[in-house]
């Protein structure tokens, strides 16, 4: 079972606010990590964090440590998604899924098929603008059923999807898990998750640390 | 290799360092402030093409020269800070940018008091006067950008890179501006560009520099402890600091009640 | 597995290319911003060829950097709020490669258009012949300028959601050489010397900005998803 992820002595700060410090976790494949906390605790700091859009006051992010060659090109196997969908609202679900899939580096994606998994048929040549939030997020959530990256990094995955989205993704969830990937996540809703290795972990926002 | 700078780049030690060497530098640019104004303004002798009007040189020439230097010591700044990640040379750069920029308008304005009795204008698109407003316009440039971020830190480091920006094109700014003044042969009174001087008006205009030096270093010196106070102000270290400093304010208070 | 660089850049192109294809006021309004700003010249200074041909390349330029800071606030606002911008920087391709891609095709879509709108606004502005090709050849080689350093001030102010006024108080003094140069060469040919120098010295500086600033644009990206 190989560490796809180890974490060591994080802090973060913003404005001044102790988010979090000296945290530390590794994950490995088959692992679904779920970081808790409250509104403004920070989880979405971390998970920012991790991949480098937030700049860390300390601590040490690790990729792969143990696979060189993964290490080197770590961005390439870790799969990373915000709070912002990245659709364009001008292109159509299908350019959108096209471009997302080029930028993945994935050819000879089946778009239709992709639309039809998550139940966006028939809605496929409409400007994305025009669709509501939650098919929006499904237009961006196909990057995981083409996306190869071992490691995924999902901020609120769930936030604007319906019973059968979300399902769909538990569906994909464990798909990728048991293929030997790993996801960290962020959620509001409590997970009701039956694989052996869910950790979680609980950002509190320990305030004012320095006072 | 910047192993023994390490210690330097904490905060609390830069902001004693900084408190020792302040009073040193300040008295040192009150000496040379007022030994070299008072030799230049009082005792050097008059010009004699210009009278007594050239003697604004002595606070032109020093704030022009160093008005560039400042911008370049900002933009050194913004690369330590990019390069090494050093929070302190953001900060540095926070220090720096409106004392480089009051330099800049001093030195413009002086410029322009000088031209009236020159050229008989208070403004003439003389390239080097030019070159300095452009340089105003660059450090106006690098103080909204970075107070315009309600994040301090992010703020330092957009305004850094763009000072960064800037002094890749100061050259190439100066340069334009020379040819563009050659071609539209615009003042021809070479002022700026006079034979050498007299050794009784170049060394005053030497102390001055110095002096001019040495008050924006013991100014931004200020404005560095400042800004390390701002942004630690959460720390235990400066609260403790402030204990201190607190409780021998109100003994003093005490003892003169 | 990865797309290549090369891969990565036509997607980026490509996906910009589409967004504005499909706002295409977007293009056409700073175009027509230029040609209005050239028709209130005349009407000011009066429509002796004799003023107006003197100050023709000068006013043309001014419009062009002008135009330019008019729409340049688009260039990376949709991707930072939609969330593509931090995709962006998440790409294992270089990121000064993909923000070049981004530089490019925001030239094509403004920059020339502009080089192909010169003629006209010369026209109305009676530039004299001798000075149509120095205007054309420094739009042409002035522009990626233009759109690259338009580049690095939207990227910087792209977070802050207020850009506009601020974003011409960093960019229009970095314009100036690009400003002299370029109403200078037009001006030697107008005069009858040569302008060659000035428009190679111009594709030099071209040349250099464009090696430049996809770094630049790359660090402001960085420092503005923060």
């Amino acid at each position: 079972m190989s560490t796809l992820l180890s974490v060591s002595q994080l802090a973060s700060q913003r404005a001044g606010r102790t988010l979090f410090a000296d945290l530390r976790f590794a994950v490995k494949s088959g692992d679904l990590l779920h970081i808790e906390g409250v509104n403004g605790a920070g989880k979405s700091t971390l998970l920012r964090a991790l991949v480098g859009l937030v700049e860390l006051q300390e601590g040490t992010v690790e990729f792969f440590p143990e696979q060189n060659e993964l290490a080197e090109n770590w961005r390439a196997h870790v799969l990373f998604m915000g709070h912002k969908a990245a659709v364009k609202t001008e292109l159509t679900a299908i350019e959108n899924v096209e471009l997302l899939a080029e930028l993945g580096g994935v050819s000879n994606v089946d778009t239709w098929d992709l639309l039809e998994t998550v139940g966006l048929i028939g809605l496929e040549d409409l400007p994305a603008g025009q669709l509501s939030a939650g098919q929006q997020r499904r237009i961006a959530l196909t990057r995981l059923w083409f996306s190869e990256a071992p490691l995924w990094i999902l901020d609120e995955p769930f936030t604007a999807l319906d019973t059968f989205g979300i399902e769909l993704l538990h569906t994909k969830f464990a798909q990728h898990i048991a293929g030997g990937g790993a996801i960290i996540l962020t959620s509001h809703q409590p997970l009701s998750w039956q694989g052996a290795q869910f950790k979680r972990i609980r950002i509190t926002g320990a305030d004012d640390a320095g006072f | 290799m910047w192993r023994w700078l390490h210690p330097y780049a904490k905060p609390e030690v830069v902001y004693h360092l900084l408190g020792r060497w302040l009073p040193w530098v300040t008295l040192g640019a009150v000496a040379t402030l007022s030994i070299g104004l008072i030799w230049g303004l009082v005792f050097a002798p008059a010009d004699y093409q210009q009278g007594d009007s050239y003697r604004i040189i002595f606070v032109h020439v020093p704030t022009a020269m160093l008005s560039m230097s400042l911008y370049l010591a900002l933009a050194i700044a913004a690369f330590i800070g990019r390069v090494w990640q050093l929070k302190m040379a953001d900060w540095a750069l926070a220090a720096i940018a409106p004392v480089g920029m009051v330099y800049t308008f001093i030195s413009l304005f002086t410029g322009a008091v000088w031209g009236k009795p020159m050229w008989g204008t208070w403004w003439e698109w003389d390239a080097r006067l030019t070159s300095q407003l452009i340089l105003l316009f660059l450090y106006i440039g690098v103080l909204a950008l970075y107070h315009a971020f309600s994040d301090n830190r992010t703020g330092a480091k957009a305004a850094g890179i763009l000072a960064m920006v800037g002094v890749i094109n100061i050259p190439i700014i100066r340069y334009s501006v020379e040819w563009w003044n050659s071609l539209h042969q615009g003042a021809t009174l070479t002022v700026f560009e006079r034979p050498p001087m007299a050794d009784s008006m170049l060394y005053p205009l030497l102390i001055c520099l110095l002096a001019f030096a040495l008050l924006a270093a013991a100014l931004v010196m200020q404005r560095m402890r400042n800004e390390i106070l701002r942004q630690e102000l959460r720390r235990p270290w400066v609260k403790a600091q402030f204990a201190a400093e607190l409780t021998e304010a109100n003994n003093g208070q005490k003892g003169q009640a | 597995m990865q797309a290549s660089n090369w891969q990565a850049l036509k997607a980026v192109m490509q996906r910009d290319l589409m967004v504005v294809m499909r706002r295409r006021s977007d293009v056409l309004n700073p175009l027509l911003f230029v040609l209005m700003v050239v028709t209130l010249f005349p009407l000011a200074v009066g429509p002796g060829p004799d003023i107006l041909g003197r100050i023709a390349a000068g006013v043309i330029w001014v419009a062009a950097l002008l135009s330019a800071l008019l729409g340049s606030e688009r260039l990376f606002r949709e991707d930072y709020l939609d969330g593509t911008l931090e995709q962006m920087t998440l790409q294992p391709q270089p990121l000064p490669l993909l923000a070049f891609g981004k530089m490019a095709v925001h030239w094509l879509l403004s920059g020339l258009p502009l080089v192909i709108l010169a003629p006209l606004c010369a026209l109305l502005l009676k530039l004299p012949m001798a000075g149509w090709w120095a205007l054309v050849a420094t739009l042409l080689v002035g522009t990626p300028i233009l759109s690259a350093i338009t580049a690095i001030g939207a990227a910087l102010t792209v977070s802050l959601g207020r850009g506009g006024a601020l974003l011409s108080l960093l960019l229009l003094p970095l314009f100036i050489p690009l400003l002299i140069f370029a109403s200078g060469a037009v001006e030697a040919a107008l005069v009858g010397t040569e302008a060659w120098p000035q428009v190679l010295l111009l594709a030099g500086l071209s040349l250099l900005t464009l090696l430049l600033a996809p770094f630049a644009v790359a660090a402001s990206i960085r420092v503005s998803v923060n």
